[in-house]
């Protein structure tokens, strides 16, 4: 190891400890934005030392690419909507995949005949497994954007022989990859490994419903760091090892997060697509009790304690800054006012949070599902925005049910629940919902927006 | 030896992900989402030196491509990370309220 080689790997390190310093301080929203700062400042200490290799020569390219990714990034992070962030998180993990991938053809393609006859077979292998991971995130992460962006249908997509095809991917992978591994001086393995990987990401997210989302989002994350630890692993690069696998944890503990949240396994979420309907075992009675907006003020306005629970419909509403104003007018009436989000609210781990946070709520008053519900009886009026099936009492109720056993907000405790809704229709799941039914329900139909806006108005005139 | 080496960084770097990623709380989830997108970024380091070596022309062109697609990653990712970060806020801060 030469002198410069040596400052180079000691900066690594320095770098890996600033990335875990900034993680280590993203565990708390006042500590949070200074640990972006300090993961950010290895990130640009990394990447300086190693513009000091001797190996880089030219630096024409390196700056043409970053000036056209960086200009990207920096377009694509400063207008994004907050109600978008599934979209753009789904586009990261895309590029980053696709990233690993395209380092793990440009490391194939630099190696000469020699290298390709006497490396070891590990770094073959790790390089089969960047490419198929890092195909598998970046066609898996399109499929996933435009499901969230609205620009593919967002049900899952199944049709008779999806089973077979998948099966048949897999064993082509294997065959591919033994052959790869075997005989890596042929290009043509790699190439298969390539066009498979990627379309097998295809299929695999194509047949699963916008719903479970949150889990696919997740899942892809953890592969996108996964890629970049094997990239790393196939060209010897320590610091993309430690970084690739502290993403590729991160996402795999949200992951088991969203899937404890709905009481599912992930196997059971991957292959939700192929699962036979249920069909409702037991029919719901009763009526659904309307309440006009107007009405509804005037409940608001004699309730103590108010507790909002706020849902992927929301968002779709932009309601969140009419919900805070809302909140301000409550409390300045001397109600107080909190909000329960459940975990798989929204179509992205803590997206309500977010949203809630753009609106200038602060964040104490966010409570998680289990903070809430012990004490869910002392709330006068529970407000659903756009949420169903985190507030389904059929969870808890009816066996027969596709969401039995998923852990909910438990609103119809509450004495009064109140439901802002578009239509009395079933939720996103496509399941019943017996909290619509219940005597101390009241649904407030309409566009979300509309509905608190026009309680504001009724506020207002007091 | 080498290989032993490396899995041993792989083990630990696992480990160490999982015990801090533990203790981020549900409301900060989606920036650690897109925080975590600005970090496996880091495929840039990799990415230089093929896009700089005077290694063929594919490897070159490859090399360039990676590049721009990690520095997306980095400059978008921990740009948004900031802005939504800079978003969460405590109760009663003077100015705050609209």
């Amino acid at each position: 190891m030469n002198t410069i080689e040596t400052i180079i790997n000691l900066s690594y390190v320095v770098a890996a400890a600033l990335f875990i310093i900034g993680l280590k301080l993203l565990s708390h929203p006042d500590t949070a934005r200074k640990g972006n700062f300090v993961s950010a400042l290895g990130m640009l200490l990394a990447v300086l030392v190693t513009l000091l290799d001797q190996q880089i020569i030219s630096y024409h390219y390196i700056a043409l690419g970053f000036v056209i990714g960086g200009a990207f990034g920096a377009w694509k992070a400063r207008t994004i909507q907050m109600t978008a962030m599934p979209e753009m998180v789904s586009l990261l993990n895309g590029f980053g995949g696709l990233a690993s991938l395209v380092l793990g053809w440009a490391t194939f393609a630099g190696m000469d005949l020699l290298t390709l006859q006497t490396e070891s077979t590990f770094v073959f292998v790790t390089l089969f497994i960047t490419v198929l991971v890092g195909g598998v995130t970046f066609s898996g992460s399109v499929v996933a954007w435009g499901k969230l962006s609205g620009k593919l249908k967002s049900k899952a997509l199944v049709f008779t022989g999806l089973r077979e095809l998948s099966i048949l991917h897999l064993v082509a992978i294997a065959v591919v990859g033994y052959f790869f591994v075997t005989a890596p001086a042929a290009p043509v393995w790699f190439y298969l490994a390539i066009v498979l990987a990627l379309s097998l990401g295809l299929w695999a997210t194509i047949s699963i419903g916008g719903a479970d989302m949150p889990v696919v989002i997740a899942l892809l994350n953890s592969y996108s760091g996964m890629a970049a630890a094997t990239a790393g692993l196939a060209t010897g690069n320590t610091i993309l090892i430690v970084t690739g696998l502290l993403v590729g944890a991160s996402g795999l503990i949200l992951t088991s997060i969203m899937c404890k949240a709905m009481n599912r396994s992930l196997v059971n979420v991957l292959l939700s697509g192929f699962a036979k309907p249920v069909e409702a075992g037991e029919k719901i009675e009763g009526e659904i009790k309307v309440l006009a907006a107007q009405d509804a003020f005037y409940v608001l306005e004699a309730a103590q304690s108010v507790l909002v629970v706020p849902g992927y419909g929301m968002a779709v509403a932009q309601a969140q800054h009419a919900v805070r104003e809302l909140q301000s007018l409550m409390e300045a009436n001397g109600s107080t006012v909190d909000y329960a989000i459940h975990a798989v609210a929204g179509r992205m781990p803590g997206h309500m949070n977010v949203l809630l946070a753009e609106a200038d709520v602060p964040y104490e008053q966010l409570y998680e599902m289990e903070d809430v519900n012990p004490r869910m009886e002392n709330y006068d009026v529970v407000i659903v925005i756009g949420a169903n099936d985190v507030v389904n009492p059929a969870a808890k109720e009816m066996k027969g049910s596709p969401i039995y056993g998923m852990p909910v907000i438990e609103a119809y405790r509450a004495k009064t629940v109140f439901v802002l809704k578009r239509s009395a229709d079933a939720g996103f799941a496509g399941v019943d919902n017996p909290l619509f039914f219940k005597d101390n329900t009241r649904m407030v139909l309409g566009d979300a927006k509309d509905t608190i806006n026009s309680i504001i108005r009724e506020f207002a005139e007091v | 030896m080498e290989i032993i080496y490396l899995l041993f960084i792989v083990l630990l770097a696992a480990y160490l992900g999982f015990e801090l990623i533990r203790k981020v709380p549900a409301t900060l989830h989606t920036p650690l989402m897109s925080g975590s997108n600005a970090i496996s970024g880091i495929t840039l380091v990799g990415a230089l030196a093929a896009a700089g070596g005077d290694d063929n022309l594919l490897t070159t062109i490859l090399g360039t491509a990676a590049v721009a697609l990690a520095s997306i990653n980095v400059v978008g990712g921990y740009w948004v990370t900031d802005r939504m970060l800079g978003m969460f806020k405590k109760k009663d801060k003077p100015g705050v309220r609209k």
